[in-house]
């Protein structure tokens, strides 16, 4: 940025009366966005930490056949909460802390739609943590039931109080779905209606078009499963019959409520990554994206598809042959639209010139375990391997492949990339390299292991097993040792950078996109005058400016 | 007029536009919503199809089926107080403060006398929440569907008296036309919801 433009900027980077200018702003009732943000995304990693450490236990315990570390009881409490966890208290709150911070940015917008709104939302997250991480204190312990919470299992209350672990697993849930739709509502109403002047439909970032497909999910998903969660609770407490099915209930209509929208869900944390990954790829490789507004619209048409995908989680509970057969055909209709992404990327990165930074690494590295992981998926998505793989250490691979593999390492790159811009500090590249390596050997070791084990016939959710079964248990336990080792120098790099890290200025990557164009960090309301966009984003190596009057073009 | 009205008059007009602007997104989200509100009834229609078809004894021993004629009245009520309330935001609109205030006011009473009816209904029926998949499915969707009527009501309440603000009565139109739509909402909520328990025998 010139120094002309930072000199118009510079009156509104005086902080706003009343509101501190230092990191006690992290712990008010901000309306900012980027401050919510940053909120989200430190409260999530804080939570990502703890259930982790859950994780570590339980690979503890797997390191030889016995259960002797833990017993069985305190096991299925642990694999609970590190499932519900991981996907309410990381993903969800990361996923949102990133649109928070970027899509008002990316967009040429002052704020979200709804500051006070968005603010609300934000602090039920710490409140539901409390409530999920309480239950380890009640009679009883936490919820035992797994992150699915299947009744009849979920229905079991040995301890006969009201409040047990799994009715308030289930209020948290709820608590975390009335979040993620004030937040939905709110970014799908930002992105509609307050785009800078000029930028049309095919002149939005894709990140943003990928964030706008998941908050769709979110809003029409997970209504389905505050539906099954009101009535679970409702059986649970009070002793209605919806679900149990000692008094006639129907136990897998929850599996239909539940998969309706946790499949989806899946999407919701996976599409706002493929956005990270098509900002990433074409500032590291400094080429145009390859099929932008391919890639753009086929975030939209993995959401639609994604509504009729459920019933593959359901192979194995007694589903009619045709149902089957339905949709296993549909599940592999999904890998038409992601294909079309992961071939966009290559060809954008292809002859590139690569810088490989370490957002660039874990950009690259993400895309490589998420290809695996679509692989694997494909073959579980055929209804006679699924069956015969159904509750193995195979799916838990799988799926340790997607969550870790393509989305927390696509985390790792987004925090990376944007780091300079939210803290106007450069990180330390050594460190950001070493923490690369430890993530990338650690996720393999740990997760790659368990497609074999669950070939060979391990099952999941097991405190103890077959001793033939230990070599691969022995390298998996390895790898999350290291995984856990790993978030040192990430910690180290990040706190010590923000404290006293190298001046970043305003756009240390040479990236074109609208957050670039204002100063690290951005001032309060972001823009000192709204931009007009005259050109398509990620225009690396063409002449024509991204914005309107623009005094100078990266 | 000197420049400087000029520009004043220039940034009464921006302030005013921006208020627009803001008014259109809160109506934008806000629909947004309901679109997702709606989606929960649906899953609790989906659980009572589902059940009424699956399910081995559907109503309660010794219960013969619902009485379709208070319902009936209590539906006409509130089917008709979507008009009233329509009615009500004509006036508002033509600045006739009474109109509106009457009409809505009528809406009120009109969505009170649907929520007593319930009541009464609810009391006098022989079997409760517990008793089966559809007294579980009955109270679970009417009781959720009164507690929006409820809302309704209160939210309603809540613009009556705004209108009793002087000079509020324009800034409280996205107010007004959010709860007109919530109310209409309510409405076509209750019609499926009447023809899937009461009509569909």
């Amino acid at each position: 940025m010139s120094n002309a433009s930072m000199e118009a900027l510079q009156p509104s980077l005086q902080p706003q009366p009343g509101a501190p200018d230092n990191w006690k702003r992290f712990f008010t009732f901000s309306t900012d966005h980027k401050v919510i943000g940053i909120q989200y995304i430190v409260t999530a990693f804080v939570f990502f930490l703890f259930a982790g450490l859950l994780a570590m236990v339980m690979r503890g315990e797997l390191l030889t056949p016995e259960a002797d570390l833990v017993d069985r009881t305190v096991y299925n409490g642990l694999f609970t909460m590190h499932g519900t966890l991981m996907l309410f208290m990381w993903t969800f709150p990361m996923l949102n802390g990133l649109a928070n911070y970027l899509v008002p940015l990316m967009i040429g917008a002052r704020d979200m739609a709804f500051p006070r709104l968005n603010a609300a939302a934000f602090w039920l997250v710490p409140v539901f943590g409390v409530i999920l991480t309480a239950s380890f204190f009640v009679p009883g312990g936490p919820s035992q039931s797994g992150w699915w919470a299947y009744p009849p299992v979920s229905l079991q209350n040995p301890t006969g109080n009201l409040i047990n672990g799994q009715s308030l697993w289930i209020l948290a849930v709820a608590l975390s779905g009335i979040s993620s739709i004030m937040g939905a509502v709110n970014i799908v109403t930002t992105i509609f209606r307050m785009r800078a002047p000029g930028m049309g439909w095919f002149k939005m970032p894709v990140f943003c078009w990928t964030v706008l497909a998941a908050q769709l999910i979110q809003l029409f998903g997970l209504p389905a499963l505050t539906a099954g969660a009101v009535m679970l609770l409702f059986d649970l407490t009070v002793g209605t019959s919806f679900f149990n099915p000692e008094l006639g209930g129907d136990p897998v209509l929850y599996q239909h409520f539940f998969w309706f929208y946790s499949h989806p869900a899946v999407y919701v944390i996976i599409l706002p990554i493929f956005g990270v990954f098509s900002e990433i790829f074409p500032v590291y490789a400094r080429k145009p994206l390859f099929g932008y507004p391919v890639v753009a619209v086929s975030s939209l048409v993995i959401t639609g598809l994604s509504g009729i995908v459920w019933v593959h989680h359901m192979f194995a509970s007694g589903t009619p042959g045709w149902m089957r057969m339905l949709f296993m055909f549909t599940t592999m209709t999904i890998s038409i639209p992601t294909g079309i992404k992961v071939f966009a990327w290559v060809a954008t990165v292809w002859g590139g010139k690569i810088r490989l930074n370490t957002p660039m690494l874990f950009a690259l590295g993400g895309l490589i375990m998420w290809v695996f992981a679509g692989i694997t998926g494909i073959m579980l998505a055929s209804a006679p391997f699924d069956i015969h793989v159904n509750n193995t250490y195979f799916v838990v691979g799988h799926f340790h492949y997607v969550i870790y593999g393509a989305v927390v390492m696509g985390f790792y790159a987004a925090i990376y990339h944007w780091f300079p811009k939210m803290t106007g500090r450069m990180y330390y590249e050594g460190l950001g390299k070493l923490h690369f390596v430890l993530t990338f050997i650690g996720a393999n070791l740990n997760f790659f292991p368990m497609h074999p084990a669950g070939l060979m016939g391990m099952p999941r959710r097991v405190a103890s097993y077959d001793p033939e079964f230990a070599f691969w248990n022995v390298l998996a336990s390895l790898g999350g040792f290291l995984l856990g080792v790993s978030t040192i120098p990430f910690l180290l790099n990040m706190l010590s950078s923000w404290a006293r890290g190298p001046e970043a200025g305003d756009n240390p990557w040479r990236a074109i996109g609208l957050e670039w164009l204002v100063s690290s960090p951005p001032p309060h309301e972001n823009f000192d005058e709204i931009p007009v966009v005259v050109s398509r984003p990620y225009g690396y190596g063409s002449d024509e400016p991204l914005i309107a009057n623009a005094s100078e073009k990266e | 007029m000197s420049t400087t009205n000029v520009d004043q008059s220039l940034e009464v007009a921006t302030v005013h536009a921006g208020e627009h602007e803001e008014e259109d997104n809160r109506m934008f989200g806000f629909i947004v919503f309901l679109l997702s509100e709606s989606v929960i009834f649906l899953s609790f229609f989906v659980g009572y199809i589902v059940y009424k078809q699956t399910s081995a004894e559907w109503y309660p021993a010794g219960f013969e089926g619902l009485e379709i004629r208070e319902p009936l009245i209590n539906t006409i009520v509130l089917v008709s107080s979507s008009f009233v309330i329509y009615f009500a935001e004509r006036f508002l609109h033509k600045e006739n403060l009474w109109g509106f205030r009457i009409f809505w006011l009528l809406t009120m009473a009109m969505g009170s006398f649907f929520l007593f009816g319930q009541a009464v209904e609810w009391m006098h029926l022989p079997f409760g929440f517990k008793d089966g998949l559809f007294g579980g499915t009955f109270y679970l969707l009417t009781g959720f569907h009164g507690l929006h009527v409820l809302t309704g009501v209160l939210l309603q309440g809540v613009m009556l008296g705004r209108s009793f603000i002087p000079n509020n009565y324009a800034g409280g139109e996205y107010g007004v036309n959010a709860t007109s739509i919530f109310w209409h909402f309510v409405d076509v909520i209750w019609i499926i919801l009447f023809i899937l328990i009461y009509v569909w025998k």
